[in-house]
């Protein structure tokens, strides 16, 4: 399949850079762990029925992926098609803007899994990670990996400035990361809010890291695993269509 | 099948804006194509819609004897090999590196995409430049490499949209050089170009097109013989100090007088006798020059006519 052609092509880039995107990547979430964890976890006793840091941990895991997914399939994917023509480059072989988008998405996801594992890892190291079954996470975030990365292609395909890629991570990504159960238990919110709650992917992610890093594994956790399922099949041709109109004429 | 490509009454609109009127041409196998003309004359229109980054709505294109009905579909696409007119190189990666991703569309493995990678710049001459970052090469080492990514899959046409455009004159032919290479190699090129010397050097025929049509073609002898006569002088005297009668002084003396891009230009079969009589129809030779005609006379003929003649 052509598309993971394109997706060695990504990977070879990503070798090149690898390192500068890690720290960035990382240091982020770290931050928030440690200035959420250690400071505001000092007045909080109990969330759910564990420590702060205990409950954010996971959700960092989640929405690490979300970042790494989103800004891929945002930015670097805008560079990709306005600027550095890597698009029309793909064009000229085999390839076809299915092709191409898929070979975006795809790469969104490992970025997505990559960056889950480092930031699983980190507070493996700051020993909040409490069960066997963390080492499915990996395998998991493919699911919301499509997702975000196929909500934040069809952005880019829309758009046809990069500055207006910021509306997308204000507006989409950002009230997605406050309002998934990270910092705190969704059924603190307005009863409104605990249902719109079920259209952000990055809640039945951070449901799933969450349950699986604590080990509290139920048959429930796979309407989670429905609802992202669902998502990606209604997303898939967005980005396509978009990319079409941008590349085809 | 006849002919590798093969276009009939091609048109294409955007909106109300019509790039493309309705040309035909056929390109034959081993034989180098070139579509001249202007920037918006509609070459680059044909071009993306043979290279499927354009749909085919009206007219009929055909390539290797199959015919196109919107894009051109990706095993047709596999042994093209596309020079675009703008280098979408990855600036992140090197020289290599930049072949091995680019086989890797073409599904050529890395192993296979690296050793042919190194032989193509071998060829290329940017041997010695196997492991530089793309971003620190010349403009004319970049083309080259954009033409050598393109040979990366064997290809059996190869397409240039303006290869050499932004080029210094070096650079310029040293990538002519190359593409006669290949030419003598046997491979077929569809070529786009506004520079006439090139469509000269490389191409066994080419098609003059201005606003969205054909408007000749033959191969460069061809069409300097039959539009033109062997000699120019070109008068380079602003029009209005011209002396008065002149068109009809010139034709006395069995020459044409033609006004392009506001210049004239006296198109005669005996250019050395119509030289030595310049001074009697008012003329100096100072500010006159006698040549043999090339394309580019017979491209201004076509496309640069003056307004008011």
């Amino acid at each position: 399949m052509i598309a993971f052609n394109i997706l060695k092509r990504h990977l070879i880039v990503f070798r090149r850079t690898f390192w500068s995107n890690m720290v960035f990547n990382v240091i982020e979430p770290f931050l928030y762990l440690s200035a959420m964890g250690f400071g505001l976890g000092a007045f909080v006793q109990d969330m759910d029925g564990m420590s702060y840091m205990q409950f954010i941990a996971p959700g960092m895991v989640a929405s690490a992926s979300m970042w790494a997914a989103t800004f891929e399939c945002t930015y670097a994917s805008f560079i990709r098609l306005h600027f550095q023509k890597t698009f029309h480059a793909m064009l000229a072989g085999p390839a076809t803007v299915s092709d191409v988008a898929a070979g975006e998405v795809l790469f969104g996801i490992v970025k997505n899994i990559i960056f889950g594992i480092v930031i699983l890892l980190v507070i493996g190291i700051m020993g909040q990670v409490q069960s066997i079954w963390s080492l499915l996470i990996p395998f998991f975030l493919v699911l919301p990996g499509t997702v975000f990365s196929l909500m934040a292609l069809s952005y880019t395909g829309i758009i046809s400035h990069i500055d207006y890629l910021n509306y997308y991570i204000t507006l989409i990504t950002t009230p997605m990361y406050l309002f998934a159960g990270v910092f705190f238990p969704i059924t603190s919110m307005p009863v409104w809010l605990q249902f719109l709650v079920w259209f952000n992917p990055l809640y039945h992610s951070v449901e799933i890291c969450r349950n699986l890093v604590v080990g509290t594994v139920s048959i429930l956790l796979w309407q989670h695993v429905a609802s992202l399922v669902i998502m990606s099949l209604l997303l898939a041709p967005i980005p396509v269509y978009f990319l079409k109109k941008r590349l085809i004429s | 099948m006849n002919y590798i490509i093969e276009a009939k009454e091609l048109a294409k609109s955007y909106g109300d804006f019509e790039a493309l009127k309705g040309i035909s041409f056929q390109v034959n196998k081993g034989e180098c194509y070139g579509l001249l003309g202007h920037n918006g004359a509609g070459k680059s229109t044909t071009m993306r819609m043979i290279y499927g980054l354009s749909i085919v709505e009206e007219g009929y294109l055909e390539i290797l004897g199959e015919k196109i009905t919107s894009l051109t579909p990706p095993h047709i696409k596999q042994v093209f090999g596309i020079v675009p007119q703008e280098d979408n190189l990855d600036p992140d990666l090197t020289v290599l590196e930049n072949l091995e991703a680019y086989g890797g569309y073409f599904n050529i493995s890395r192993k296979e995409a690296r050793y042919r990678g190194r032989e193509l710049l071998e060829f290329m001459g940017l041997a010695d430049k196997v492991d530089v970052t793309v971003e620190m090469l010349s403009g004319g080492a970049k083309r080259r490499l954009v033409i050598a990514r393109a040979l990366i899959n064997k290809p059996q046409i190869i397409i240039l949209d303006e290869p050499t455009t932004g080029l210094d004159p070096q650079g310029r032919r040293l990538v002519w050089q190359k593409l006669r290479k290949l030419k003598e190699d046997g491979v077929t090129m569809l070529l786009t170009t506004h520079y006439m010397e090139e469509a000269a050097q490389l191409c066994n025929r080419l098609a003059i097109m201005n606003d969205g049509l054909i408007l000749a073609e033959g191969s460069p002898e061809q069409l300097i013989r039959e539009h033109v006569l062997p000699f120019v002088i070109e008068v380079r005297n602003s029009l209005d100090l011209l002396p008065p009668n002149i068109n009809e002084k010139i034709q006395q003396m069995g020459g044409q007088a033609e006004y392009m891009v506001d210049s004239l230009f006296i198109f005669t079969d005996r250019g050395m006798e119509l030289w030595g009589k310049l001074d009697s129809i008012g003329l100096s030779q100072h500010a006159c020059y006698l040549r043999p005609t090339n394309l580019e006379d017979v491209f201004l003929k076509f496309t640069g006519k003056s307004e008011e003649n």
